[in-house]
């Protein structure tokens, strides 16, 4: 991690006069800055899995792209990697397209109230607030959870006992529920109902966020639906191809706010970086990863709630009206 | 009578800016700011010549250079302190503020210009701000023109360079203004004026025109005028890289 911390520093010190005009952004920001963000966050979401837009949207208002940019593109560089990561799920066929379907269908909606939400509290001036909100909220519980777990995993690790863990799915719901369906890869039999609501719940963080949202869905399809964790990681990377997808189309369309240069530059950082971090998770211990990894969400948190939680030094701020 | 004495006066203003006679003459660096992939602000030059028919006037005189972006409408909001966080509370619809606003003078700006010239030409920052009409409930509304202006000082978007024209015998002046990257495109209303004792004898007016070009140009006005277009080419531009990148991997490892 501290190798990976001093490269990024070289990387921006080299860097130099190398600086881009980002179109929509309308901002000059250096352009290995931008490889090298995508880059780090590349080689986190390839050491953990992890989709890594619910880090790069924070870091992308820490160097200065206007949130609502930010957001918007950050949704399009995730079309990218999802896709890219699903490839490599369909091949192995463990997606469930058809539970897939039913999610990304509850997502489409979620993404287009969510949108709705982010572009009235735009109006309002308030979609900083809402979005950075939104991020203290769940990397602070995720960041939590995952740190305590991970914890935990070692400490049983060390004392060597096997602790056989059944997780309680709640079955009496998404079997008492109407409008059954059966679902042959996941092989299960349930109603359709609970998958559409995550679907939606999980489109609508990915439209105001500007996250896949898979460290929501994932846990959400395990926990709540029962679905087999072989499964998971594809069908949720295959259902946040089309909600991002369509969250950027939305974003474009109404706000403008899509910066194609912005996109490309963590694109290319982000898919190099994936790879090296396979590579490098497949040599570390998971625990270890997992709690880096909680420590490093929580520290985006901390930051986050600082800004929301100490006197800023400027109180006043400019916003553009109407358009 | 009134109106007679009006004319009188007109008139003798008139006839001492022929006697006076002096002309602005100006040269540029550049009257484009052409915004390219790697624009990282601009410096522009501004020179020129005061021309005369006759022997210099007396009078202290002074030149002052004014540079202007787009007016648009703003909203500047403050936060306040609600359930602990610190969240935007009230806003003031500022009408009209320049994107950018720089003024150059070649002595200190109140020996050289007086505050009725400022008043009635809008030169001086806080003058080039219109704001009208805040809204009844907010006391301070000045505080907000004041953080309109700070904030963009802040970001060098806003420029007082008093003192920064050099002028040589009385005649040729220059000077060089600096324009940071986050410019708004349009017309930059560039005026020149000459002074003697704080009024203006004479006036040159001109237009730098900032403007994206090349791609940065294609890529702004397809956001824009097709958005719908510009949404899908970048899915395609993401989906295409993720399949690339997916193929690429695969065939490094296979091989």
């Amino acid at each position: 991690m501290a190798a990976l911390t001093i490269d990024l520093c070289t990387i921006i010190k080299l860097s130099g006069t190398m600086q881009i005009y980002l179109p929509i952004a309308e901002v000059s920001v250096n352009a290995f800055l931008l490889l090298g963000l995508g880059g780090f966050v590349g080689i986190l979401s390839g050491m953990f899995g992890v989709g890594g837009g619910f880090l790069m949207t924070p870091l992308l208002f820490f160097i200065g792209i206007p949130p609502a940019v930010a957001v918007a593109t950050e949704a399009n560089q995730i079309v990218a990697s999802s896709f890219s990561g699903a490839l490599a799920h369909l091949r192995r066929r463990t997606v469930d397209l058809k539970m897939g379907t039913v999610l990304l269908s509850g997502g489409l909606i979620g993404a287009a109230i969510g949108l709705y939400i982010f572009n009235y509290l735009k109006s309002v001036g308030q979609v900083d607030l809402l979005v950075k909100l939104c991020y203290v909220i769940f990397l602070g519980i995720i960041g939590s959870l995952m740190f305590i777990e991970s914890l935990n995993a070692i400490r049983r690790a060390r004392s060597n006992v096997n602790v056989i863990s059944r997780t309680n799915r709640h079955k009496g719901l998404v079997h008492t529920l109407p409008l059954k369906m059966r679902f042959k890869t996941s092989g299960l039999y349930i109603s359709a109902i609970p998958p559409f609501a995550v679907g939606i719940f999980v489109g609508i963080l990915s439209a105001i966020m500007g996250v896949g949202g898979g460290f929501i869905m994932v846990p959400a399809m395990i926990y709540i639906l029962g679905m087999p964790t072989k499964v998971v990681v594809g069908t949720s990377l295959f259902q946040i191809i089309f909600v991002t997808g369509f969250a950027t189309l939305l974003h474009a369309t109404t706000n403008y706010t899509v910066d194609i240069a912005l996109a490309v530059l963590l694109l290319i950082g982000g898919v190099i970086g994936a790879q090296i971090g396979t590579q490098i998770g497949a040599k570390m211990r998971a625990e270890q990863l997992r709690i880096l990894l909680s420590v490093l969400v929580l520290l985006v948190c901390l930051k986050l709630a600082a800004d929301l939680l100490i006197q800023p030094s400027e109180l006043f701020s400019l916003g553009k009206i109407g358009n | 009578m009134m109106r007679i004495l009006a004319f009188i006066i007109m008139l003798l203003m008139f006839s001492k800016n022929l006697v006076a006679n002096e002309q602005i003459v100006l040269g540029l660096s550049q009257d484009e700011v052409a915004i390219t992939a790697n624009f990282d602000g601009s410096k522009i030059l501004l020179f020129g010549a005061i021309q005369r028919d006759a022997p210099q006037p007396d009078g202290k005189m002074g030149v002052i250079i004014t540079i202007a972006g787009p007016s648009q409408p703003i909203a500047v909001r403050k936060k306040e302190k609600r359930f602990g966080i610190w969240v935007n509370n009230q806003t003031v619809e500022v009408d009209a503020a320049p994107s950018f606003y720089a003024v150059a003078t070649s002595a200190p700006f109140t020996e050289i210009v007086s505050d009725v010239e400022d008043l009635r030409n809008k030169i001086s920052v806080e003058r080039a701000i219109r704001s009208v009409g805040a809204p009844m409930h907010i006391q301070d509304s000045q505080s907000f023109t004041e953080a309109v202006i700070r904030i963009r000082k802040d970001q060098k978007l806003y420029q007082s360079l008093e003192n920064e024209i050099v002028v040589d015998q009385s005649t040729l002046f220059r000077t060089s203004v600096d324009m940071p990257a986050n410019l708004t495109e349009g017309d930059y209303f560039t005026r020149i004026f000459l002074t003697r004792d704080g009024k203006i004898v004479s006036q040159f007016d001109t237009i730098i025109d900032v403007k994206k070009v090349g791609l940065e140009r294609f890529l702004f006005n397809l956001s824009r005028e097709n958005p719908l277009i510009y949404g899908l080419l970048s899915l395609a531009i993401a989906i295409i890289a993720g399949w690339v990148a997916s193929s690429f991997f695969r065939y490094i490892r296979h091989t």
